[in-house]
């Protein structure tokens, strides 16, 4: 007779072992925050653990994506244990607060700080850091003087020389809400029509593939988000390095409404039971010292405008920045979608 | 039971009857057709992959015979380890335009851009590629053990018959597996239809990206939903008529006391056995894992630290606890199916298993919906009765996380178990029941050890499926909690892949512990047999 399976017992007893301590209660004790964060781990949990060093608030994190976190937000309603969100563009934020989850901030010390633009026009949330979206080109084979605007990259002399990624992405989908908020929605099917029409390959992969694509040769200029280039000049990896190396930045758009831009940003929810300390780590992520923090981690622009930025970020000068403010992206975004989908971004 | 593990899908399917929204005219003018068209391009394409490297696989290891076979045999699952998302990272990592292997061309050649032709890894063909590499290993598990299992008396009637190995192997071998061999494609082909990472980064629009693009872009939550119900049907309707296909059909036969005789490779032979082996578990494992190696290695010191102790013991625990929930549950739901094989009963389990097909995140979705639901029912009774506010109670919890692991992966274990259970005979039930045994005295003293390496691959497969996995425990894991896999997905979407490298080989390293471990059991269990 065959022996009864013994490692699926031992296995059994091991496991309800395990789930009772899994389940168990996780009991509240002193001040703590609960966040729900769309900006991953590496790049704000340093950030929260400073703020925890200061004031002895204990900070629980999950991250995931907006939308999804959003979700998790809206079904769990007023029980929701998180008190705070924090996305990395602003048309979340604006979701959250056309969902009703976030509540209005009164706060005299934010608003001063951060610039109208920046925030919501209700005080439900406020932006944190400012992401660039640039253009990137083959400092060998293009002069600078080729280059102008977004909306000059639809000319057919651009045929078959431009890499950008998929539609998917968020920043491109805010590229476009912020061309059809201050084009109208017929100028931009006209420019999408072009620009499709110059892509050297079908899109794919994230920014700094477009970025390895320039400087490999596969297309002449590119669309990418500032801190990748960043990333990639202060690598580890001496292939990134190099590729960085063989590209220089553009500032789009200098000579009219400015550079797009959107930014990473926070809310605090309806079901909040910490609103005290929820307000106090908004502003602590709004000072200098995190300000400073953002372009040094991830080479990303402080909201505050007199805040030193790092040696990366200067290196490319000065830039005019759209003034629209960043939550009309959100308002514009499913248009640019069915836009996009209309002249067959991939 | 039953009911409450299809309450999920239930949700999604639900979603019908809610009003179509105008994003439908919009899907409908302009991308449904590619999303139609790519899915079923992937799913044709991934389905014939893992069928012609299973199937080989399984052939060479269980029928023939030739120096290093052991070896061979366990290598063959390698590839199962091995996220999706991560050989396709390291894939283009590799051949990419800007990667070593052009860059070496170029440099060699003095070619430029567009001077010569390189097939492009990120594109359609390329998803099948990655998606058939590491996915075939269900389809060699199962018909490995249906092979091994198969009357010996049958093939040696058709040896003996005059048909050459070839004929033996289509003609007897391959229809008699084919419970095995449609649970091991049909796993395949589900995960291939809820797999987003891959075609994400491909740039394929297929029906997944569609779903988030719909979701996530247009805001549009309950037109996603709908999306991945259409998919749904679309699935159940496959598996049902597979299944009426083979309605009348029985698969049974005497269990296999004879030593099996195993083809003899020599010479040449046994060569270009090597050869198909290498080629295989080259491409679906030592290719992207020595390129793993080389990137963690450069930067251990830095990522190896106690935070990543905590990461391993997370995802372990996880993948043990959810391996045997889903065990348990589909043998109880296996079960059922045979013991009282109603209408009823075959529908709820028959939409239970679908929740494979659906993409994680929509199922962590369907989970969070109705659970967040009883949650604050729960606390507004105790609240209106007791005047205790209870709070969620399930939501964030490894409790839900690990239901909707269940949800998610009951298909895998449902298939193994069922596809076991379907080589017993009834009529051994009826002597063990003659015998005066009761039922449960059948399943404990006939039935498992019968089902033993069933029940153990389909453990294995739920616990390697719960380490990549990522979409669920993303949205629905409780504070503080991070796994391998997250880790991993963090550092990759922000394309620091020489940091991901790290994480990723863990995944790939506590997934061998139980390969090894089930390789061992079945083999062992057939020298016993002999």
């Amino acid at each position: 007779m065959p022996q009864r399976p013994a490692p699926l017992n031992t296995a059994l007893g091991t496991v309800f072992a395990l789930l009772t301590f899994f389940i168990a209660p996780t009991f509240s004790y002193g001040d703590e925050l609960n966040i729900y964060s769309a900006r991953q781990e590496s790049l704000i949990k340093p950030l929260l653990d400073r703020f925890t060093v200061l004031t002895g608030t204990k900070i629980n994190l999950v991250t995931g994506k907006g939308d999804a976190l959003l979700t998790r937000l809206r079904s769990e309603g007023l029980n929701s244990p998180a008190d705070v969100l924090l996305t990395v563009d602003a048309g979340r934020l604006y979701r959250a607060q056309q969902a009703g989850v976030l509540q209005p901030i009164s706060s005299q010390g934010l608003n001063e700080a951060i610039p109208q633009h920046l925030r919501s026009p209700e005080n439900r949330w406020y932006g944190l850091s400012i992401r660039a979206r640039v253009i990137i080109y083959a400092s060998e084979r293009i002069d600078p003087s080729e280059l102008s605007t977004y909306e000059a990259l639809s000319a057919p002399a651009w045929k078959g020389r431009i890499c950008i990624r998929s539609s998917n992405n968020i920043y491109n989908q805010s590229l476009v809400a912020g061309i059809i908020a201050s084009q109208g929605m017929e100028k931009t099917e006209a420019w999408l029509n072009g620009f499709v029409e110059n892509f050297a390959r079908p899109p794919a992969g994230g920014d700094r593939d477009q970025i390895k694509a320039v400087a490999a040769g596969q297309c002449d200029v590119a669309i990418v988000n500032s801190y990748y280039l960043g990333g990639m000049i202060n690598s580890d990896d001496k292939r990134q390095q190099e590729a960085a190396s063989k590209v220089h930045l553009f500032w789009p758009n200098q000579n009219d409404r400015g550079a797009h831009i959107n930014i990473s940003g926070a809310g605090i929810t309806q079901s909040a039971k910490n609103v005290g300390s929820a307000k106090r780590l908004l502003a602590f992520l709004a000072n200098d010292e995190s300000q400073q923090w953002y372009g040094e981690t991830n080479n990303e622009f402080p909201v505050r405008p007199e805040v030193d930025v790092s040696k990366t970020l200067s290196a490319w000068g000065p830039f005019k920045a759209d003034q629209l403010n960043v939550g009309e992206l959100g308002r514009y975004n499913a248009d640019a979608i069915m836009a996009m989908d209309r002249a067959g971004w991939k | 039971m039953t009911v409450i593990v299809a309450i999920p899908v239930l949700v999604i399917i639900a979603s019908l009857i809610q009003p179509f929204s105008s994003a439908w005219r919009h899907l409908a003018d302009t991308v449904l057709i590619d999303y139609i068209s790519n899915s079923l391009l992937l799913m044709v394409g991934v389905g014939f992959g893992t069928l012609i490297l299973g199937v080989s696989a399984a052939w060479l290891t269980a029928m023939c015979d030739f120096p290093g076979r052991k070896i061979l045999s366990w290598a063959f699952l390698l590839p199962m380890a091995m996220p999706a998302y991560i050989i396709a990272y390291t894939y283009t990592g590799i051949l990419d335009f800007a990667g070593p292997v052009q860059s070496t061309l170029r440099a060699t050649f003095g070619w430029g851009y567009g001077d010569y032709y390189f097939p492009q890894i990120r594109s359609i063909g390329g998803a099948i590629c990655m998606l058939s590499l590491v996915l075939y290993p269900y389809v060699y598990m199962l018909v490995r053990i249906a092979f091994l299992e198969q009357s010996t008396a049958v093939l040696e009637a058709s040896r003996n018959l005059g048909k050459k190995p070839w004929q033996t192997l289509f003609s007897v071998a391959l229809p008699m597996s084919r419970p095995a061999i449609v649970a091991g494609v049909s796993l395949a082909l589900m995960e291939t239809l809820a797999d987003y990472g891959t075609v994400a980064y491909f740039g394929v629009s297929a029906f997944t990206t569609g779903i988030f693009r719909t979701w996530y872009g247009l805001g549009e939550l309950t037109t996603a939903a709908q999306l991945c119900a259409f998919l749904l049907l679309f699935v159940f309707a496959l598996i049902m008529a597979e299944r009426w296909s083979r309605q009348r059909l029985r698969f049974h036969h005497n269990s296999a006391n004879k030593k099996l005789v195993r083809m003899q490779l020599n010479g040449w032979h046994a060569y270009i056995a090597w050869l198909i082996g290498c080629l295989i578990v080259g491409l679906g494992f030592v290719i992207p894992a020595t390129q793993l190696l080389i990137w963690a290695s450069s930067r251990w010191q830095e990522n190896l630290n106690g935070a990543f102790l905590s990461l391993l013991l997370n995802s372990f625990s996880l993948a043990a606890i959810a391996a045997i929930c889903c065990v348990v549950v589909a043998t109880f739901l296996a079960y059922t199916k045979r013991v009282f094989n109603s209408r009823l009963e075959l529908g709820a389990v028959g939409v239970a298993s679908l929740g494979y097909a659906v993409p994680g995140t929509v199922i962590a979705v369907g989970v969070l919906i109705p659970v967040a639901w009883l949650d604050n029912k729960i606390d507004f009774l105790s609240r209106t009765w007791f005047d205790i506010p209870t709070g969620l109670l399930l939501s964030g919890t490894i409790g839900i996380l690990v239901f909707a692991y269940v949800v998610r992966f009951l298909s895998v274990s449902l298939n193994t178990v069922e596809s076991g259970l379907s080589a017993i005979k009834p009529s051994i039930d009826e002597s063990a029941r003659s015998l005066g045994s009761g039922p449960g005295q059948v399943l404990k003293r006939v039935h498992l050890p019968i089902l033993r390496s069933s029940l153990l691959t389909a453990a294995l497969l739920v616990f390697v499926d719960v380490l990549k996995e990522l979409p669920t425990t993303l949205i629905l894991r409780p504070f503080n909690f991070n796994t391998l896999a997250v880790r991993t997905y963090e550092l990759a979407s922000d394309e620091r892949l020489v940091d991901a490298a790290l994480p990723a080989l863990a995944i790939i390293v506590i997934g061998l512990l139980p390969v090894l471990l089930i390789t061992k059991s079945i083999l062992n269990e057939r020298a016993s047999h002999e």
